[in-house]
């Protein structure tokens, strides 16, 4: 039975890209997908964008591409990638230019574009969209003069229709994670726009692959003391039928784990209502999924229904939102906790008589409570050591960078043993995220597929 | 066999959405699925993560992989990329539930 073999390479902005080239190199694949961009990431794009026109891709694609690309007409794959993030056509300009610099011929790179929706908000608001927040129905007036970036997630049909025009490479901007998955199976199997049971197995095989290493053993909460060798972590290949049912596993030689146990994990994954998870191309339902284990590092996937698609899409924007300021020191035992807890005190005190005034003021002792909050227990020892992080929030920047500047006082006229002064970092920029749906059709109207062939 | 905490008999992940946090909750053995069902509730967890989560818990079950996946609104302090908490996406709420106990006489 014929299958195609998808690839998941990057799972963020930032993820290795190793695990990909062990992918290309011993798995076969028909296609690689990366998922690049989290909800955050394209604020941080839109900032090199601000700084110059030409950037707001992942700058990684500078260092990853030339490790993938001398293999794409040996081992006979496509890539498609989300890279472009708010510059997609800029990331086409770096990837020929890459192309060319390797001197490779006969690759045609792809672009899909129309996600960026911040020019044409203006136009929204007139044609009466109203761009309420999705979740509690907030009106935007508030925050609308500051958005810095709004884009509509995108399905996979267009990337598909990059794939019909014979593109190697597909490049795009703000698409769902799952849709760079889907796109090759809807291009190779012929599916239709409304075989929907289908279309709901290929959303599940990219939502299954889109975190790359975490359906693998990686951040597994089972029995992750058995994955072995995660310093060589095999990021997840599907191969998929064309019936839709598929099989999650990896390349030999790689480390990690594919089980039952991992694939659950990653099923319910920043997923709300499993019965209706929303896509453009198919609103996915789990709860007939059946996984079976056919192998040593396999387990086949079946059972996904799907429903009609939505007439919206989802788009994420997003606006500066004041900054952070943070500090953290450390002290020793013994009475580590209490002397990093006087040491809290003593800076609430001097913020008081100074009138510094902050918005918020976070205190988390690194040891104890700082990732989980007040449901952490006491310890019942004398713990070794525990470190102070204090955080301000602020709209003023210059605020924020002050704040640090009173901890180092604190080695010679506070509590003793304080050490590991390494936490005075720049303050950093906290972005508010507003979510809300838009009519696909405003968006879809506008999206444009354009392609270049390397001569 | 009396009080039992989750950390014995339940696997979770956790992940972010805006100021939304999801658990996955997986029993270790399926016949612990029921009794997840019936112990942890909605409105157990929301007390559970009092001092963390503002709003609403929601729960969703998955009687097919032996899961409940539960949402968790106004979780994150305004959201991953607002919070100054350390834990801004919400990773270790799937282990922060797994403290809490419940009764399992008949598993």
């Amino acid at each position: 039975m014929r299958t195609i073999r998808i690839g998941a390479a990057q799972g963020f902005y930032g993820d290795s890209i190793l695990p990909a080239v062990a992918s290309v190199q011993r798995g076969n694949l028909d296609y690689l997908c990366f998922d690049c961009l989290a909800e955050l990431t394209l604020a941080i794009l839109q900032k090199d964008r601000k700084k110059d026109s030409s950037k707001g891709y992942t700058r990684d694609i500078t260092s990853s591409m030339p490790a993938l690309l001398p293999y794409m007409k040996e081992k006979g794959f496509k890539l498609l990638t989300n890279a472009g993030g708010t510059n997609p056509l800029g990331a086409q300009q770096e990837v020929l230019r890459m192309i060319q610099e390797l001197g490779i011929t006969g690759l045609k790179v792809a672009v899909v574009t129309g996600d960026d929706i911040l020019p044409r908000l203006p136009e929204f608001r007139e044609k009466g969209i109203s761009l309420s927040h999705m979740e509690d129905g907030r009106s935007i007036d508030d925050v609308l003069p500051r958005i810095s970036f709004a884009n509509a997630y995108l399905g996979a049909w267009p990337i598909v229709e990059a794939l019909r025009q014979g593109a190697d490479i597909v490049i795009t901007g703000r698409t769902t994670d799952s849709a760079q998955f889907l796109a090759p199976l809807i291009f190779e199997f012929g599916w239709k726009k409304d075989e929907w049971d289908a279309l709901a197995q290929g959303i599940l095989m990219g939502h299954l692959m889109e975190c790359s290493g975490q359906v693998t053993g990686g951040n597994f909460s089972g029995d992750w003391q058995s994955v072995e060798e995660m310093d060589r972590l095999g990021f997840p290949i599907a191969e998929v039928e064309q019936s839709g049912s598929f099989v999650i596993t990896k390349a030999e030689g790689t480390g990690g784990l594919v089980s039952i146990e991992t694939v659950k994990e990653q099923m319910l994954y920043e997923i709300h209502n499993p019965a209706a998870y929303m896509t453009p191309d198919v609103v996915l339902d789990m709860t007939q999924v059946v996984l079976e284990e056919s192998g040593r590092h396999r387990v086949r996937v079946r059972g996904a229904k799907g429903k009609p698609s939505p007439d919206t899409l989802k788009v994420v924007m997003g606006y500066p939102n004041g900054y952070v300021g943070q500090a953290m020191v450390g002290y020793s035992w013994p009475n580590a906790l209490e002397k990093a807890k006087a040491a809290d005190r003593i800076v609430r005190k001097q913020l008081e008589r100074l009138g510094w005034q902050y918005e918020e003021v976070q205190t988390e002792f690194l040891g104890y409570n700082s990732l989980h909050g007040p449901l952490s227990t006491l310890p019942e020892e004398n713990l070794n050591e525990v470190y102070l992080r204090m955080a301000v929030r602020t709209p003023q920047k210059e605020a924020a960078a002050k704040f640090p500047r009173l901890f180092p006082p604190l080695a010679l006229s506070g509590p003793p043993t304080m050490s590991g002064i390494g936490g005075m970092t720049a303050p950093r920029e906290l972005f508010g995220m507003w979510s809300c749906l838009v009519p696909r059709e405003v968006v879809e109207s506008r999206v444009e597929v354009s392609l270049v062939e390397v001569e | 066999m009396g009080n039992v905490q989750l950390r014995e008999v339940a696997f979770a992940r956790s992940g972010d959405k805006g100021n939304t946090v999801n658990i996955g909750l997986f029993a270790a053995r399926p016949e612990w699925y029921e009794v997840f069902v019936r112990e942890v509730t909605p409105e157990r967890v929301k007390d559970h993560f009092r001092g963390l989560v503002e709003g609403e818990v929601e729960c969703y079950l998955m009687p097919n992989i032996h899961a409940m996946n539960f949402v968790l609104r106004g979780a994150l302090a305004g959201g991953g990329s607002t919070s100054i908490r350390m834990d801004n996406l919400g990773k270790c709420f799937g282990s922060n539930l797994l403290r809490m106990e419940i009764e399992a006489d008949e598993a």
